[in-house]
């Protein structure tokens, strides 16, 4: 019995140290690899699973023109996948592991400022050019020189929204509902807060209140919120708990408007939510209904393929995406070694001033921070974002 | 106004505590056993109803038979239990009880409980994927409003029921002959099977009453908040077994009271302070209710425990 245990358990060692034998070899020179740390599985599969989506067609079109032309030399792209699962510790894991076992040249995503913020630290401790698509908040990028990103920020966001609340609903007052456990969402809040202070005056945000991520009841919150009689509440949530949180404001007799954020916008957000979520309206990074150009042509192909409407951050992948594959390009030439194809990456990119992205033209100033626009949208009774304003910044 | 609507709000949350609480104690009071993996029975019983309901229901890119909502409802609640309690009972069978066969000890079976829970969750995972499941409307929702209270029918449904279930569970095990045996076997499990009562039997029914009511709790808990995913049963079943703990574990009164008294002190904490606080209140005071009373409300003083 015994001796059976220990070859049972060397067993198991001996297929372990395999495994990690099998990690470190496959290094091929004609191959760029690019790593995306996604939020696959969690609260939000639904960015992980459209990021992946958009990056898998943006690579079968470039593989099947026979690959990335640097410097006259055509490489394959390979992308490796590496589940956040949505956290912030697995997201740095993510990060570790795509920058030492699978040798990317380039990190794109998490999507979330949660997981972004964290990993933003990693790759720019380990000299890796990391761009994440969706993250708005500041410290994403904030003294990182290797981290970039395809998103505007939160500082811009949180005005958008409050002043398109205050001409749309002609409000006087606000409510706010955010996740204190989410680096986006509260930064989010607070930024909206201050602003809508500024404008209104102070004490014109009635209610301040908070949740957790895993918390599925709002009723206390919201009944606070409820009586506070606000104009409107603006909710910087993510799309799952925008759907509970709304339901639940309807069942405790709250009849006015929302006001939401970009993380609103997933593809998901009406099949959990409804018709409860119609008629709100949302701050976002593009408008897939009416778009044109060659926005339109990647939505068109998108839907083909996959049967929905992509959501900005599919979108947003896409722009990142292209932003590193430029960069590469425009380094000229791939250094065999890791560490100075990374730094050649990082560099084009920094030198990257303007770029035309299928979410609006991105100007960078050196922090790795777009200026773009950004659209606010309404939801349609069938579900659909429309157009309702764009705003740039001055 | 604003205080009653507060209330409302603890009897519908505490319903929920309640509900589970009720299973973690029943197991508890007949094998003096922490089912760890009740939680996720819950969760199960959950995604169970949204099978069932969509089979009937139709929709979400389903052909379902077409059944109007509220037929619908009336067999997914049964059909759910019944499924549920056969989830259960299969734990019990191929886990807890080839354990107790070799007399291990109970410290080995409350482990293989925890990691039932996290196989289900995974098993979940696996098997449907991260996204996230959208309950349908089984009851057209109608919100009353009394003086700036507002209460909808399903809350009225979800308080009654938790009720109910209490009233049925405490007359089964304090006026039924299998709830003596219950009992019984809770004071001694080796005499018991002396006096001709079959110990599997009863354990199995144990088994089925308990996950039978997280069946039920998983269909009104996906009412009330449409959005299923497989964790959402790790959270709600540590804090529904902290609420029986605090009842005092084994004790049916003590699960319903555990239960509701967790909802009110959460709710009552985000109430009057700001919600960041919420989960530090509420478990700093049921540390004082134990400190005070370390068998819970209900509870009597035993040798052994885990």
């Amino acid at each position: 019995m015994k001796r059976m245990t220990i070859k049972v358990l060397l067993v198991v060692l001996a297929m372990a140290l395999g495994a990690f034998a099998l990690m470190g070899c496959g290094q091929d020179s004609n191959v760029i690899k690019i790593g995306f740390n996604l939020e696959l599985t969690g609260d939000i599969p639904k960015v992980g699973e459209a990021s992946k989506f958009a990056a898998e067609m943006l690579k079968e079109d470039i593989n099947s023109k026979g690959g990335l032309e640097v410097g006259g030399k055509k490489y394959k792209l390979e992308f490796v996948y590496q589940d956040n699962e949505a956290k912030a510790d697995s997201a740095v894991n993510a990060a570790l592991k795509l920058i030492t076992q699978d040798s990317v040249v380039a990190i794109v995503g998490p999507n979330s400022s949660k997981q972004a913020i964290p990993a933003g630290g990693v790759c720019n401790d380990n000299q890796t050019p990391m761009v994440s698509p969706w993250s708005t908040n500041p410290d994403t990028t904030k003294d990182r020189p290797w981290v970039f990103r395809a998103a505007f920020l939160d500082p811009f966001q949180g005005p958008v929204a409050a002043n398109f609340a205050a001409k749309q609903f002609g409000a006087k007052t606000a409510a706010v509902l955010f996740d204190i456990a989410n680096d986006y969402s509260k930064g989010l809040a607070e930024i909206f807060k201050t602003e809508w202070e500024k404008k209104a005056g102070a004490g014109t945000v009635v209610a301040f209140e908070s949740h957790g991520t895993k918390d599925q009841d709002f009723s206390a919150q919201l009944t606070k919120i409820v009586a506070a009689k606000p104009d409107f509440i603006f909710v910087p949530d993510n799309y799952n708990q925008v759907a509970l949180i709304i339901k639940q404001a309807h069942d405790l007799g709250y009849k006015g408007p929302f006001m939401g954020s970009d993380a609103w916008g997933s593809a998901e957000l009406m099949t959990l939510c409804g018709k409860d979520c119609i008629g709100q309206f949302f701050s976002t990074h593009y408008a897939a209904a009416g778009a044109q150009g060659a926005t339109k042509e990647f939505i068109d192909r998108y839907n083909t393929k996959y049967k929905y409407v992509p959501d900005d951050v599919a979108a947003l992948t896409w722009d990142a995406t292209r932003l590193v594959l430029q960069a590469i390009q425009e380094a000229g030439k791939v250094e065999k070694d890791i560490k100075a194809e990374r730094k050649l990456v990082r560099d084009a990119l920094a030198n990257i001033k303007e770029f035309a992205g299928i979410t609006g033209t991105m100007k960078f100033h050196g922090t790795g921070d777009p200026d773009k626009c950004a659209v606010v949208v309404q939801i349609s009774p069938e579900g659909k974002f429309e157009f309702k304003e764009s705003v740039c910044p001055q | 106004m604003e205080f009653f609507q507060h209330i409302l709000n603890a009897l519908q949350f505490g319903s929920f505590y309640a509900l589970i609480a009720l299973g973690y104690t029943l197991v508890y009071g007949v094998l003096r056993l922490i089912n760890f993996a009740h939680g996720d029975i819950f969760m199960v019983g959950a995604y169970i109803a949204y099978f069932v309901a969509v089979l009937l229901l139709g929709g979400e890119g389903m052909h379902g038979l077409g059944l109007s909502p509220a037929l619908t409802l009336a067999i997914t609640v049964p059909v759910t239990m019944i499924l549920t309690s056969l989830v259960g009972v299969t734990l019990e069978r191929t886990m807890y009880r080839p354990l107790r066969r070799k007399g291990a000890d109970r410290l080995y079976v409350v482990i293989t409980a925890l990691m039932a829970g996290l196989m289900l969750e995974n098993g979940n995972l696996a098997l449907l994927g991260a996204s996230r499941k959208s309950f349908p409307e089984l009851m057209e929702k109608v919100v009353w409003t009394f003086g700036g209270v507002s209460v909808t029918n399903l809350k009225v449904v979800v308080i009654v029921a938790a009720i109910v279930v209490f009233v049925l569970l405490e007359f089964i095990v304090t006026k039924t002959k299998i709830g003596m045996a219950m009992r019984g076997i809770s004071y001694d499990k080796f005499a018991i099977p002396l006096m001709g009562i079959p110990l599997d039997t009863i354990i199995v029914v144990t088994f089925i009453l308990g996950s039978s009511m997280a069946g039920l709790a998983g269909i009104l808990y996906a009412m009330s908040y449409p959005i299923l995913e497989p964790y959402m049963g790790a959270l709600i079943g540590w804090k529904a077994f902290i609420a029986a703990v605090v009842g005092g574990i084994g004790d049916i009164r003590g699960a319903i009271v555990g239960g509701f008294l967790l909802g009110f002190i959460e709710i009552g904490v985000v109430a009057v302070f700001p919600s960041t606080l919420r989960d530090l209140f509420a478990f700093s005071v049921l540390l004082g209710i134990l400190w005070l009373k370390p068998t819970g409300l209900f509870g009597v003083a035993q040798t052994t425990k885990i």
